[in-house]
């Protein structure tokens, strides 16, 4: 199947052959794909992408996926509107 | 062992525009060692905002040459991808009588320099900002050339220009000692390689103080933590950057959709923490659902933090070392080295291949610090 059409980052829309452009150019990390390419930037913040991407790494770099280094997770783990923090403080206050 | 004609520590936006720099005036074998992944320190952690509307005459000058190279930078570093450049401008909020005549003092200022910001009632201000609620504000000031850039991309962009040039990179590795032969700079040596070289740049970003102790030079920055977070993307809604020194807020739509908005914490240590917190993301949503009632209902779906190296007068330190021949330093930019960095690029490579700087540089030297007089200190910081 062609590279361009698979699809590895399904928030931002990012195919497996934009993955290898940027894999050549020595960007073998997700932390680099995720800045490049915005993979993980998405509202599922990598929870689909990231498994994929790091089996994609492993193999590029012909290691375990084991020793290829997770992203960094960052808060929030689900999507929560501005509105229900502001006035979820204030309730309690 | 190898020899390079110029190591330069750090390959943020800083690093990445003086490498370039000197390669385009003919420099060859710049070697770029970063300690981390691509852009993980102060670049990659930003608010993507560019905007030329401060308080001091030399942040000002440096931010609207800046811009200038940004309008063209696509064409200059040949830069396949998109680097996200719009300019629909920094809407800036006054909340108080007192920052409103602030802003006249500043908008004069700006215009004395070329700079095309202007003072806005609170009506002109809500025909660019619709959404803004009426009861936060008192005036506004706009200059519609500031605008967004991609942080990534425009590294990316400059990287790629170097490398075209001949600039090497290596990242994944950390320096650890800079050795010296008394007052000349000598070799530095990282956890992989040890380079002689005549010339070493800092522009380590959040850590270029202790680049410094390691070449025996003292610079007085420090670094902390400013807290930032993107919400989900979403059509397009708002033009210009908003942002408020008093509320301390900036708020923008980038051209992807997301909104990015970042806040400073009062009090906040001096140290290397560029963890998020509860209490910025509590404070910040009160901050954006009272001045822009609208983005209450966006979703939040990251947070971060990233640090500001901050110098005493909040301008940055663009300078050769007395003490040390061949120590160069792009450091203390305050949270704002990405917008400026066309220029770090420019002058320090002036600076280094001891050519006529563009601009006077004696405000940007690291020795202007060890006078103690008053400075002229830049108050427009979030």
């Amino acid at each position: 199947m062609n590279k361009n059409d698979i699809i590895i980052c399904r928030c931002e829309d990012v195919t497996l052959q934009q993955i290898h452009d940027y894999l050549d150019q020595g960007h073998t990390n997700f932390e680099d794909l995720k800045r490049l390419l915005r993979v993980g930037m998405g509202p599922c913040q990598a929870n689909t992408c990231g498994h994929l991407i790091q089996k994609e790494i492993a193999n590029y770099l012909n290691i375990k996926v084991e020793d290829v280094p997770v992203h960094k997770v960052r808060p929030m783990i689900l999507g929560v509107p501005l509105r229900s923090i502001a006035e979820g403080n204030d309730e309690e206050c | 062992m190898k020899n390079v004609n110029c190591l330069i520590i750090g390959a943020g936006i800083s690093g990445v525009s003086i490498a370039y720099n000197l390669a385009v005036k003919g420099m060859k074998n710049i070697h770029v060692v970063d300690k981390g992944y691509f852009t993980h320190g102060a670049t990659g952690r930003c608010g993507a905002g560019v905007r030329q509307q401060w308080n001091t005459e030399t942040n000002c000058i440096l931010a609207k040459k800046s811009i200038e190279f940004f309008e063209h930078a696509k064409e200059i570093l040949q830069y396949p991808g998109n680097l996200e450049f719009k300019q629909e401008g920094y809407l800036i909020l006054a909340t108080s009588t007192q920052e409103h005549e602030q802003f006249i003092k500043n908008v004069q200022l700006q215009n004395s320099l070329g700079i095309p910001s202007s003072l806005l009632n609170k009506e002109e201000a809500l025909k660019i900002v619709p959404h803004l609620n009426t009861d936060a504000f008192v005036s506004a000031a706009f200059c519609p050339t500031d605008g967004h850039l991609n942080p990534f991309k425009m590294t990316e962009a400059y990287m790629l220009a170097a490398k075209r040039l001949g600039v090497t990179f290596s990242f994944f590795e950390e320096v650890l000692k800079i050795n010296r032969d008394g007052q000349v700079i000598d070799s530095v040596e990282t956890d992989k390689e040890t380079y002689v070289a005549q010339i070493v740049v800092n522009a380590a970003g959040g850590y270029a103080a202790e680049i410094g102790e390691l070449a025996g030079v003292h610079i007085p920055v420090y670094s902390e933590n400013h807290e930032i977070l993107a919400t989900e993307p979403v059509e397009k809604l708002q033009g210009p950057m908003v942002m408020s020194f008093s509320k301390n807020i900036y708020c923008q739509q980038v051209p992807h959709g997301a909104f990015l908005m970042g806040r400073s914490n009062p009090g906040q240590p001096h140290d290397h923490d560029i963890e998020s917190s509860w209490q910025f993301l509590d404070e910040m949503a009160k901050t954006a659902v009272e001045i822009l009632p609208i983005l209450g209902k966006l979703r939040v779906v990251r947070q971060w933090g990233g640090s500001y190296n901050m110098s005493p007068d909040r301008q940055p330190i663009i300078s050769a070392t007395d003490e040390l021949q061949g120590f160069y330093i792009a450091c203390g930019f305050s949270g704002h080295g990405f917008m400026f960095a066309p220029m770090t690029g420019l002058l320090l490579s002036e600076i280094i291949l001891k050519e006529t700087p563009t601009l006077p540089v004696e405000g940007l030297s690291l020795e202007r610090f060890k006078h103690p007089r008053d400075f002229t200190v830049e108050q427009s910081v979030v």
